[in-house]
């Protein structure tokens, strides 16, 4: 396996909503990325993004995003109807094949185009649930009441993950939502789908996140602690709602034990969690320690630009191992419902 | 530096305008299970899968791969979705091969389909964008002007398009999978077939299909223990470049001809049109083979319509092109790119029926999409790379 | 349960809101005042009319200045649409063509009529026809089609770059 390394990233700030297009969000993101790494368009070795059709709405919607690559002279290119995480994986096994050594990977999509939670509807079994249309949340929900039910989370706990994360996110000019709310406020708010309140929910929000991979000596020449790519793996589990554990993450714990995470400590942990009872599922299911310290960047609760936010996370992780603050970080990624598919991803300094 | 890769199965739906026979998963399946029988393996053998189609307004099922999961034995696998536009089926063939090039994975299933029936897949290919420029052409009028340019740089006399059109349809005729059977084409009915979008004529226009098309890839070691026939991934090559900028050229687009260039060298090929026994190239408008033809370097320039009408491309000709019958016989969009690169593996590995060119060591794939901006091509050959 | 239950007919409404963004927004309120303003990349210097996603696709920059073009322009190529789809309203065969407007460094699509399609041919010189200003909004449907200004062709090396 060649060695790889995240070696630069960049992210648009966190907006609820904007007026810009999908492309001129881009633009400056992918410069920004560039620029941090001090490399131009022809540096990169390969271009790869995810992006989703139905948030966007309109068929082919990541066509224009190549708009804002410069693609002149052509470029070798993919694209994922998934998170920009997924990319990135596209792009280290590309890497992994020897006919590239550098790639820029971004993620976007504008979450303010419709309605989110609706939209996400349309994932689910065309003929017996989606028709039902069950939203986002209220599935989230479910969950969240299954695991209170059952006793491996409990509302405090819940209301810890909002806290820690809001209060983590004042210091990340990035996020959307931040802020010190004591615990007791927290389980007092108002639910929005019962068990679930306004902050145990993801702040759905529209983002750019960019990031540059490189292979061996590239890598150790583009960056001073280049943040390598120990283990990387992702695992799906079925996506049927009333056939599978509400209350553990089995492709999770394989992800994460492909990707050799319990081989050493985790200093830093960014999951990709959008509800607040699905962060400690996701802790227990990696097999997290109290030691780590878990989104830093405040996390999805605090800014979750789908499309991107799986990335966001890889970002957030490599910053912090690129700038000495982690040995040994992960950077997850999730999709589906229930966090029906997971990709995790083990950064070391070298 | 790259693990050697094979194609050792191949399966794919009974294509057609409309398979109400089956739900998306049983399309789905019935491509996949033809390629496990055909690689001689089960879902349990299978490491990864690697899916594309294209856009999903197509179905209305947002990325579908994730319910598909229990259809396709996958939990607690990695599941991968490409979405390439009208390339998908081919990149997402090449992104597949990277599962196993890379040494990560050693048996890859990978399919690409689309079920259009169920939607409706003329408004969901241009669905009306506010601020957009007014749609007055549909499909056919965005390529057709750039058809118009070719005709006129070239010379190309008028029935070209038409004598690609009958030998594709012809050719599906042998193909028993192909949406059209329509077996008495000839130039004159051709001809006489109504003006769509002047100069391009109805019979020169593909389908709408619905269909599936499966390919199990295998690493060198499990290929080599394999007792079927194989196809060995001798290179892949991808390009794109924007849909449009000041004097951008659609009829050679610059990143098809960087795109092949990158192909034959990777695949040590210095004269395509004398390596090459068989080329399965993504043609939904028949004009687009004597322009493929120039632009992959198969034909010089100006010169793809005389392969054509010197029954160069006919299954019997020099180089055999579509005797599958082509994108212009079957079009399930999500599908077509891999139809093209899992029929040059069947040619190679000797599994194409009554469409079988003879002695094929060497095949080529092609898809494209997007405005002509978006390119995969593969070679696979009989012997090792 | 019925043997002959083997559709389903599930109708998805989505409701999205579409942002021009400010670039784009510059050559819509442009229509809405009769002319057509493209913009030019900081990095080329070509001006694109519209001003598609705002920005360059080929130096992948967000474009700059406003630059009025037109209002004639050149058919660069062209084609004779005769097949009935949804949404039409013009009544078949009908010409779509794409036309350089003048100043103009990339062309655009349109109608043209007041012509026979056999007539209709690269090079011709065409301008736009609008509709009464009381209907405009800001979209290029203010223009209801081109028509032949009966000025000579444009000589073909002036347009030959844009084919």
């Amino acid at each position: 396996m060649r060695e790889v390394a995240i070696i630069a990233s960049a992210q648009a700030d966190n907006t609820s909503t904007t007026t810009s297009t999908p492309v001129e969000m881009l633009i400056p993101v992918i410069q920004q990325v560039l620029a941090n790494a001090s490399m131009t368009k022809t540096d990169i070795g390969f271009w790869c993004h995810g992006s989703c059709d139905y948030m966007t709405g309109q068929p082919f919607s990541f066509v224009s995003a190549v708009d804002a690559l410069g693609a002149w002279p052509p470029i070798i290119e993919s694209h994922v109807e998934a998170d920009g995480a997924f990319a990135l994986y596209e792009a280290w096994l590309k890497i992994q094949t020897g006919e590239i050594d550098t790639a820029l990977v971004f993620g976007n999509g504008r979450s303010s185009s419709g309605d989110i939670n609706r939209i996400l509807t349309l994932q689910l079994d065309p003929y017996v649930v989606g028709p039902l249309w069950p939203d986002d949340r209220s599935i989230a929900a479910m969950q969240a009441r299954a695991c209170l039910e059952s006793g491996v989370v409990t509302e405090r706990a819940m209301a810890e993950v909002a806290q820690r994360s809001h209060r983590n996110a004042l210091t990340n000019p990035k996020a959307l939502r931040r802020g010190d709310h004591s615990i007791e406020a927290l389980m007092a708010a108002q639910l929005v789908a019962d068990p679930l309140r306004e902050l145990d929910c993801p702040a759905h929000a529209d983002g750019v996140t960019a990031v540059i991979i490189a292979a061996g000596d590239r890598a150790r020449s583009l960056a001073d602690r280049p943040a390598w790519i120990r283990g990387i793996d992702h695992r799906i589990e079925s996506q049927n709602l009333g056939n599978r554990s509400m209350t553990t993450l089995p492709s999770a714990a394989l992800a994460a034990h492909k990707a050799g995470v319990a081989n050493d400590k985790i200093d830093v942990a960014e999951l990709h969690a959008p509800y607040s009872h699905q962060e400690l599922l996701l802790t227990s299911a990696l097999g997290l320690s109290e030691s780590t310290t878990i989104n830093p960047s405040g996390g999805a609760l605090c800014a979750n630009p789908m499309m991107s936010a799986g990335l966001a996370r890889f970002a957030e992780a490599a910053t912090r191992v690129m700038n000495g603050t982690a040995d040994r970080a992960i950077g997850h990624a999730s999709s589906g419902a229930w966090m029906q598919q997971n990709l995790v991803c083990v950064l070391e300094g070298e | 530096m790259a693990e050697r890769c094979a194609v050792i199965g191949v399966g794919q739906t009974q294509h057609t305008s409309c398979r109400a026979d089956v739900s998306i998963a049983g399309l789905v399946r019935e491509a996949v299970d033809r390629a496990l029988e055909s690689a001689q393996l089960t879902m349990a053998d299978i490491d990864a899968i690697v899916i594309g189609k294209a856009p999903d307004m197509l179905e209305g099922v947002m990325m579908p791969e994730l319910w598909l999961v229990d259809s396709l034995a996958a939990a607690g696998k990695p599941v991968f979705r490409v979405h390439t536009a009208g390339s998908v089926g081919g990149s997402t063939a090449i992104v597949a091969a990277q599962h196993v090039m890379s040494g990560v994975h050693k048996r890859v299933l990978t399919v690409g389909f689309e079920k259009q029936s169920d939607g409706n897949a003329m408004w969901a290919l241009s669905v009306p964008m506010p601020f957009g420029m007014p749609v007055h052409a549909g499909a056919g009028g965005y390529f057709s002007p750039i058809i118009r340019s070719y005709i006129k740089r070239s010379g190309a006399p008028s029935h070209i398009g038409c004598m690609v059109a009958v030998k594709d349809r012809t050719n599906a005729c042998r193909n028993p999978y192909a949406h059209l059977h329509e077996p008495d084409w000839t130039l004159e009915k051709a001809m006489a077939s109504p003006m769509l979008w002047d100069p391009v004529r109805m019979v020169e226009t593909c389908p709408s299909s619905d269909g599936a098309m499966a390919l199990v890839l295998a690493s060198e070691d499990v290929a080599d223990a394999h007792d079927g026939p194989k196809a060995w991934v001798h290179a892949t090559a991808m390009r794109s470049e924007p849909t449009a900028f000041a004097g951008r050229n659609q009829v050679s687009p610059r990143a098809s001809e960087d795109c092949a260039n990158d192909l034959w060298r990777k695949a040590g090929i210095t004269s395509p049109i004398d390596e090459i026994d068989a080329v399965e190239m993504y043609v939904p408008f028949a004009w687009f083979e004597p322009m493929w033809l120039e632009s992959l370097g198969f034909a010089p320039k100006d010169h793809g319509w005389r392969f054509v009408e010197d029954g160069v491309t006919e299954m019997t000709g020099r180089l055999p092109v579509n005797c599958s019958g082509g994108v212009l016989s079957t079009n399930p969009i999500g599908a077509s790119g891999m139809l093209r690169f899992g029929e040059a593996a069947m040619q190679v590995m000797g599994i194409a029926g009554e469409h079988q060119v003879d002695s094929v060591r060497k095949a080529f794939g092609h898809a494209y999409g997007g405005g002509s901006q978006f390119f995969a091509m593969w070679v696979v050959g009989k012997d090792k790379p | 349960m019925s043997d002959d239950v083997l559709r389903i007919r599930t109708p998805i409404s989505i409701k999205y809101q579409y942002s021009a963004g400010p670039r784009v927004s510059s050559h819509l309120l442009g229509l809405m005042d009769g002319r057509f303003v493209g913009k030019r990349c900081p990095v080329c210097e070509l001006v694109y009319m519209p001003p598609r996603n705002g920005t360059c696709a080929k130096c992948g920059a967000l474009l700059g200045e406003d630059v009025e073009v037109g209002q004639r322009g050149t058919i660069t190529t062209f084609c004779v649409v005769n097949v009935p789809f949804l949404g039409q309203t013009i009544k078949i065969p009908y010409v779509s063509a794409t036309i350089l407007l003048d100043g103009a460094d990339m062309g655009m699509q349109h109608l043209i009529q007041e012509v026979d399609a056999a007539d209709v041919r690269m090079g011709m010189r065409v301008e736009p026809v609008w509709r009464p200003r009381e209907e405009w909004q800001p979209s290029l449907e203010n223009v209801m089609h081109f028509r032949p200004t009966g000025e000579p062709d444009a000589p073909f090396e002036s347009y030959a770059g844009h084919l």
